[in-house]
């Protein structure tokens, strides 16, 4: 049954992944609230698992020629910097903790959305009524 | 000069938004996507479905350094990792390609109301 879990998890945080829409941000509160798994393992694991799906999700978004690489190594190089020192971070703060900074940060990303969400209805209005 | 001076600001912004999507993506292993997917939609005025496929580009290489950290530092336990693995792969495959297909609409809406169930959920209990 946890076996099964673990793989439905997977899959729903694997198919947010494919579509560019936060997979961990999905996959890490359905390991961690259902069964408990550890703040830093249930990262680790989306950290990993992340990565084959990735480079198969780019191939086909490739074909799809939806993937603009103008300019990314300017976001890519300092961001693998700080990615490292992220790292450093979350080894040295609790599982506890860190899984309510996680949450707090969820939360965060949700206001965040909901915003972008709103002005995009009242974007998609205006067209409307402008036509 | 007018386009020199906007290529210019618009590197800067870049870098900036790596620093930080570079730190958040490594201290919670993951969520980076989230946060460059709305720049590069609304400051650097990428289209909305390209902008999600350039974001695991702009994820991948971090990731990697990250998730080589994590082994390091022993967070990663095989059992629980390739069942997860084995689903994230195939659901990886399906969402990219109902990416093509999609609306982004309804996939808002079950992201929003998701994440401030669970973030509520992992924030207080």
């Amino acid at each position: 049954m946890k076996f099964l879990w673990f793989v439905v998890s997977g899959l729903i945080g694997g198919a947010f992944a494919g579509m560019g829409m936060g997979g961990g941000t999905f996959l890490i509160p359905l390991l961690n609230i259902f069964y408990d798994v550890e703040q830093h393992l249930c990262q680790a694991i989306n950290l990993i698992s992340f990565i084959p799906m990735a480079v198969i999700s780019l191939i086909l978004h490739f074909k799809n020629k939806l993937v603009d690489t103008k300019g990314v190594l300017y976001i890519i190089i300092p961001g693998t910097l700080t990615a490292i020192g992220g790292c450093f971070l979350a080894k040295i703060i609790k599982g506890e903790l860190l899984k309510r900074i996680f949450g707090g940060f969820l939360i965060g990303l949700a206001i965040l959305q909901l915003i972008l969400f709103i002005k995009e209805v009242k974007k998609g209005n205006k067209k409307v009524k402008e036509i | 000069m007018e386009i020199k001076k906007d290529s210019k600001k618009e590197k800067i912004i870049m870098i900036i938004a790596g620093l930080f999507t570079g730190f958040i993506n490594g201290i919670f292993g993951g969520g980076g996507g989230m946060i460059i997917v709305p720049i590069l939609t609304l400051i650097l005025a990428k289209q909305s479905k390209i902008a999600h496929a350039t974001a695991i580009l702009i994820i991948l290489p971090m990731t990697i350094v990250s998730a080589v950290f994590y082994l390091i530092f022993g967070e990663f336990e095989i059992k629980t990792g390739l069942p997860v693995g084995i689903g994230v792969i195939l659901g990886g495959i399906i969402g990219s390609i109902l990416l093509k297909k999609l609306s982004c609409k309804w996939v808002t809406v079950i992201f929003i109301l998701v994440m401030l169930f669970a973030g509520g959920k992992m924030l207080l209990f």
